[in-house]
């Protein structure tokens, strides 16, 4: 069942006194229990979407909803809304406050929303995080931790208030490299025990494939690829996709895209991403006929559904005679 | 898997032995707490033309190998044992003598080239810096050269003419790439090169590094946390733990049939997409890397060590030839192994010491300590 949805998201930014499409018409579900991975480069709106979703962006049109209802924006009901959708946020060093203990910082959350039983809860975060014994860890300062550590105990800060759906931002990218897949795996089984949903916005293919049930590739705005991870990860449909992948280390041939991530407040006609795109560059799209499209006639929005989408006029056309 | 034409792991021209040897260096940190080791007695070598990835995680003493080769350290650092560089040793350089070596025969890149560059003035002007300084230039040839460079790295010669702000974190690690290019050094060291960076800006930087190294006989040193991004880059890597060596050997070998379980937990810390023994099943190492004032006794790895033996609390191996089963081939064109690691599981019997002595008590289950640890 659908937790968490975007519908037809807009954000707008205004950026040196031009207009950035920050996130430019996005469906996208996160159901009961289900991980999300939503991947992309820096500047594509990845983050953007979660925090809207979080409801600290409000969209310019369209939607968040959570459990059917659009969010309200008034501070009650904000409020009420991140009890149930928490953020883990990027940096657990930058996050966690220096001056606070271990013990004050998970409190944190419990006491703003008036929770009772904040020891029990407390130690109940910690453990669950993979702090135990949870009263050891009370009285100790984030810099005597290591940064596995300290992520754990942000993931804590969230576990506090029993929530529904974890939304990480880059979880594991400022970990090293032996402590990454310990804390992976504690989404997992956090997942596992609790049933907790999460979307985890990440630059890292390899995090998708290690937790997520779903993935939705985003580019300068646009979902353009989301399906379920085996299917997008082992046979991507788009040409972004199929370059991201091509570019991880282990790949035997890399498809380098050139020039940096484009510019939200000069989102291309056309398919937005035609200017970089190898299948136009190569010319199998002229050869499929599609390369006029390609250039002139924008994609539509894809719509939120569990099976496989793609936005390509390319992947259309090849993929309809198989 | 790979076509040896795109990746260097099997590039023939390197040859052992020559542009830089280290012997038994150690580092260590004064501080007010005590004596912090970071380093403890890594010996190395690096052929000309060879690159070279050290590989380890926070702490583990390789970014404070990789700086010390340049004695670029704080004061508070002593250095100790012999870093060789084209047969001179660093350590025994006068500063004049070093200020020369530095950038001219050996450059650094470094992580974070945001923090790197100086904010307020043109990277043209930065660039060009290390040649004036070195007199191997005039200031006219000096800009042609820095336009030269610019190009080398794929940027616009109008570039530079911008302030680093202007650039995003890949142009930025490419003009640090032109930096470290322009005195045309025999060595570079890079450190972190594409940690902050994203996948594909990572790719073009990595392709880039290849590239220039490739051809023109510079030696690399790469540092990173990153098994699978060494492993594309470099022909050989070194793998390190609580400052020491733990493995080192041909890359494909330590990154697909790695010896030692750090090792072998770092290379597996990023799946391969599409390889579904890794799909829904994050690989971790428990525990947290030791503290440098608290190593724990008999070999520092063994705390959190998956196969460690009752004899590991107690008893430290050294690297030893690790090479792959005996059915292959040896590596023709070299006697000294190829392939060493520090751990009891890759000695000929391992509940037994390290040396072929042969005693009737095979029988202990503890094994005798081979080697006190100090």
């Amino acid at each position: 069942m659908t937790l968490l949805e975007a519908v037809d998201v807009h954000v707008e930014f205004t950026s040196r006194g031009r207009r950035a499409r920050a996130v430019d018409g996005v469906n996208l579900t996160v159901g009961e229990g289900e991980i999300v991975a939503l991947v992309g480069e820096s500047g594509c709106g990845k983050t953007t979407l979660a925090r809207t979703l979080l409801g600290l962006e409000r969209p310019a049109s369209g939607a968040v909803r959570y459990g059917g209802a659009p969010l309200t924006y008034s501070t009650r009901a904000l409020k009420a809304y991140r009890r149930e959708v928490q953020l883990v946020p990027q940096d657990p060093t930058g996050s966690l406050n220096p001056r606070h203990t271990v013990y004050e910082a998970v409190a944190e959350g419990p006491r703003i929303h008036g929770l009772p039983g904040e020891r029990e809860r407390v130690a109940s975060a910690l453990s669950r995080a993979g702090l135990r014994p949870p009263e050891r860890f009370f009285p100790v300062y984030p810099h005597e931790l290591s940064g596995g550590q300290r992520q754990r105990v942000v993931i804590a800060g969230a576990l506090a208030l029993d929530p529904k759906v974890l939304v990480a931002d880059e979880p594991v990218a400022s970990l090293d490299a032996s402590v990454r897949g310990e804390i992976l795996a504690l989404l997992l089984r956090l997942r596992a025990e609790l049933g907790l949903s999460a979307l985890v916005v990440t630059h890292d293919l390899g995090l998708a494939w290690n937790i997520a049930d779903r993935v939705a590739v985003m580019y300068l705005g646009r979902i353009v690829e989301s399906g379920p991870v085996e299917q997008v990860l082992s046979a991507p449909s788009h040409p972004y996709t199929q370059a991201l992948l091509s570019v991880l280390p282990e790949s035997p041939a890399p498809i380098v895209l050139g020039g940096e991530p484009p510019d939200p407040t000069r989102v291309p006609g056309g398919c937005r991403f035609h200017p970089r795109c190898q299948v136009l560059a190569g010319g199998k799209a002229a050869e499929a006929g599609v390369d006029g499209r390609c250039r002139s006639q924008p994609l539509s929005i894809l719509p939120a559904v569990p099976g496989s989408r793609v936005a390509c006029y390319f992947a259309e056309v090849s993929r309809a005679p198989l | 898997m790979t076509s040896p034409e795109t990746r260097p792991g099997t590039r023939p021209e390197a040859r052992r032995g020559g542009l830089l040897e280290l012997r038994d260096v150690a580092v260590t940190y004064r501080s007010a707490a005590g004596d912090v080791p970071a380093v403890r007695g890594v010996s190395l070598e690096l052929a000309e033309g060879e690159a070279l990835g050290v590989a380890g995680e926070s702490g583990s003493g390789k970014s404070t190998l990789a700086l010390a080769l340049l004695r670029l350290l704080p004061k508070t650092a002593r250095v100790t044992g012999e870093i060789m560089l084209d047969g001179e040793d660093v350590l025994a350089m006068t500063w004049g003598r070093l200020r020369a070596v530095r950038w001219a025969s050996a450059s650094v890149v470094f992580q974070g080239a945001q923090h790197a560059l100086n904010p307020v003035r043109r990277v043209g002007t930065q660039i060009a810096e290390p040649l004036l300084v070195h007199r191997m230039a005039t200031p006219a040839r000096a800009r042609t050269r820095v336009t030269e460079l610019l190009e080398q790295v794929g940027l616009p010669a109008w570039r530079a003419r911008s302030y680093p702000h202007e650039l995003s974190g890949g142009q930025r690690q490419r003009v640090m790439i032109a930096m470290a290019l322009a005195c045309e050094p025999q060595l570079i060291i890079a450190d972190e090169p594409t940690t902050a960076l994203d996948v594909m800006i990572q790719a073009q930087v990595l392709t880039l590094i290849r590239s220039l190294i490739a051809g023109r006989g510079i030696s690399l040193i790469m540092i990173s946390h990153d098994l699978s991004v060494l492993a594309a880059t470099c022909d050989r890597l070194a793998v390190m733990y609580a400052g020491r060596l733990v493995e080192t050997g041909p890359s494909r070998e330590v990154f697909t049939g790695a010896r030692h379980p750090y090792s072998r937990a770092l290379a597996e810390a990023f799946p391969t997409v599409g390889d579904f023994a890794s799909r829904m099943a994050p690989r971790g190492l428990g525990g947290d890397p030791p503290d440098p004032m608290r190593l724990p006794g008999g070999c520092s790895f063994h705390p959190r060590c998956p196969v460690a033996l009752p004899s590991c609390a107690w008893r430290d191996v050294e690297l030893w030839p690790a090479d792959r089963a005996p059915e292959e081939p040896a590596s023709p064109a070299s006697s000294a192994p190829s392939h060493t690691a520090a751990c009891v599981h890759v000695l000929p019997d391992p509940e037994a010491g390290p040396e072929p002595e042969t005693t009737g008590e095979d029988e202990t289950p503890a094994g005798r300590p081979a080697k006190e640890s100090a």
